[in-house]
């Protein structure tokens, strides 16, 4: 199981890995997923994963509190000026991967009364909308690893993926993996949907390893480009 | 009191099914549109009180989440060969009933009232349409093991699931009551059905806001007296979230357990999303955020805590399980 874990302020990402760490149920983790797309209570509210220095920050105490063989991605949110730079911030202080994309800050408002749709007033906006928000962001990491600019590492990709084919996209854009959130609720198979369309799209396109399949988008670009 | 009721079935071990349900019949009722799907599996496995979440606008639209309803009705196989029998002379098209074409099912009922882009693509579907279906979903309503008498209120469209309530309910050997309420004549669900169904039903009050049907007012104000003369021990409500708080003043009020399906927002209906949480009291006394789609619909009125409900909003009490955490998320 990959565990996902939150907190308020970097000293609760420690308190919770250790946490983690302690549970009997341990043995069941095969990584760690840190989501540091979350507000920052200690930073005026702002998303970790909006500024470099606090995303390592946390990601360097999480490094700590886990064991070394238990491999650590850090989770992005596209709300940023420049991804690439937050990706290389994480990697460098010791995530083992990324995770792309977590939801998008949006609100909506209910036209009847003229107020804010829901409590919290902004929330999290997620689905096949955000599918191409993804792929970009994916693109954009996968590209900075490919020219040299920050280490390279695997990439879960999410974010839109109701389709084989939307997962598609994300895997020849740089994704090794596929989380699939929003369509779930659509579908409650759609996860398995999804990894069996997505095998069938490879071996339909001649694809031996999926592997191979992997970031293959950037190496067919319009050479007049 | 809970000591009265049966426990609530405990969460199914069969799969709930999914399917793809073709629609056999829709007429209007009011305000409202009652539709027929072919529901191979469902009606098996419902009790009144449970649900279905609705896949709406087809395989490929941005309206991704489905849109729950009350379970209506849901007959298996043996009860619809009667709406083959129908469907024999079904140019009978008022009621837009045919039979289904492919293979022979159970089929689930609902009554839809048409508000948004999911529930209009709903009611605009055409017989031999199809939709995807999940259910049945949620905790039914819980039957008391002596035959007292019941109140049934009914608001709006949430009278629906509860002819079905108070025809079990009756086969238990209870006095079952009813009240319907709503803004006006045309909301009312199942004024006919609840006065010709004497067999099933000892009383039927009906209450509207601008008096277009039977006591002008809410159900609340008439609910006191309906509980005092038959003496109810259990009243059981469907409705909106104002009215069920009231329902539930009354009947504590008068010694009688409330047990309210309550409608709260839910994007999934299967509890994986969380839009649904709200706070209940648990046994032992503690608040907890709960999916009103896996542990409700239907909760003990008196465990709800309605102080957290106001303006249309839901609020983490400050007292609830883990509400400090809860915050800025
Ligand atoms: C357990 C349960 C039983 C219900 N039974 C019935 C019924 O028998 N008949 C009926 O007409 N309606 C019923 N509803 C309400 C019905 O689900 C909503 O009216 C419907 O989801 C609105 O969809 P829309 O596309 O028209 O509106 P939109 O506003 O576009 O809906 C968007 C989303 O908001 C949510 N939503 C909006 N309004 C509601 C609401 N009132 N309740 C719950 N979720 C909402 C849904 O998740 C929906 O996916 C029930 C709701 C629940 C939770
Ligand atoms: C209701 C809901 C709850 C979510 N909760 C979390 C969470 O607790 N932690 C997290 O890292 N991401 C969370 N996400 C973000 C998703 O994991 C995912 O990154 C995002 O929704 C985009 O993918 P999708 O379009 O497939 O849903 C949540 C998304 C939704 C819709
Ligand atoms: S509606 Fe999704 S968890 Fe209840």
């Amino acid at each position: 199981m990959l565990a996902s874990i939150a907190g308020n302020t970097a000293g609760e990402f420690a308190e919770v890995a250790a946490v983690l760490r302690q549970s009997p149920a341990f043995d069941a983790v095969v990584g760690v997923e840190v989501n540091i797309s979350c507000p920052n209570v200690a930073n005026r509210g702002l998303v970790f994963a909006c500024d470099p220095l606090s995303s390592a920050t946390v990601i360097a105490l999480v490094r700590e509190k886990l064991p070394r063989d238990i491999p650590i991605f850090a989770k992005l949110s596209p709300d940023v000026t420049d991804i690439v730079e937050i990706a290389g911030a994480c990697v460098e202080a010791g995530a083992d991967g990324l995770t792309m994309i977590n939801t998008l800050l949006a609100m909506v408002i209910d036209t009847e009364l003229l107020r804010p749709q829901v409590a919290g007033v902004t929330g999290g906006l997620s689905g096949p909308g955000i599918g191409p928000v993804a792929v970009r962001a994916v693109w954009q990491v996968r590209a900075a690893m490919i020219e040299g600019r920050i280490p390279t590492v695997p990439i879960i990709g999410v974010g839109g993926v109701r389709t084989g084919d939307d997962a598609l996209q994300l895997v020849a854009a740089g994704a090794s993996a596929i989380q699939v959130g929003t369509a779930t609720f659509n579908d409650p198979t759609a996860p398995v949907r999804v990894n069996r369309e997505l095998a069938a799209a490879l071996q339909d396109k001649g694809f031996a390893r999926f592997s191979d399949a992997v970031g293959i988008a950037h190496s067919r670009l319009d050479p007049r480009r | 009191m809970s000591g009265a009721f049966l426990e609530p079935t405990p969460q199914q071990s069969v799969r709930t099914p999914q399917l793809t349900g073709e629609l056999i019949a829709t007429r209007r009722v009011g305000a409202y549109h009652h539709l027929t799907f072919v529901a191979p599996g469902v009606a098996e496995l419902a009790k009144p009180g449970q649900f279905v979440a609705v896949a709406v606008g087809g395989d490929t639209s941005a309206n991704l989440l489905r849109r729950c309803f009350s379970i209506y009705r849901a007959s298996s196989v043996d009860k619809v060969s009667s709406i083959h029998n129908v469907s024999s002379i079904h140019n009978v098209s008022s009621i837009n009933q045919v039979s289904p074409s492919g293979t022979h099912g159970g089929t689930v009922d609902v009554v839809v009232a048409a508000r948004g882009p999911g529930t209009r693509w709903l009611t605009g579907l055409s017989v031999h349409d199809e939709v995807n279906i999940i259910g049945p979903l949620g905790h039914p309503f819980p039957l008391p093991k002596e035959p007292v008498a019941c109140v049934l209120v009914g608001g709006g469209y949430g009278s629906a699931p509860l002819f079905w309530l108070a025809a079990e309910l009756r086969e238990r050997g209870c006095h079952v009551e009813m009240v319907l309420g709503a803004a006006t004549k045309d909301r009312l669900f199942g004024v006919v059905e609840a006065r010709r169904s004497r067999r099933a039903m000892d009383g039927v009050t009906v209450t509207t806001d601008d008096g277009s049907m039977g006591i002008k007012g809410w159900v609340s104000d008439v609910l006191t007296d309906v509980i005092r003369r038959c003496h109810a021990d259990v009243v059981y409500g469907c409705g909106p979230m104002a009215m069920l708080k009231s329902i539930t003043d009354v009947a504590t009020a008068q010694g009688a357990v409330a047990q309210v399906a309550v409608e709260e927002s839910m994007a999934c209906g299967i509890g994986v999303c969380m839009t649904c949480v709200m706070p209940v009291v648990g046994d032992d006394g503690l608040t907890r955020m709960v999916r009103s789609c896996v542990e409700g619909p239907v909760f003990r009125g008196d465990r709800v805590r309605w102080d957290a409900f106001e303006h249309g909003w839901c609020a983490v009490p400050q007292d609830a399980h883990g509400a400090v955490a809860m915050r800025g998320h």
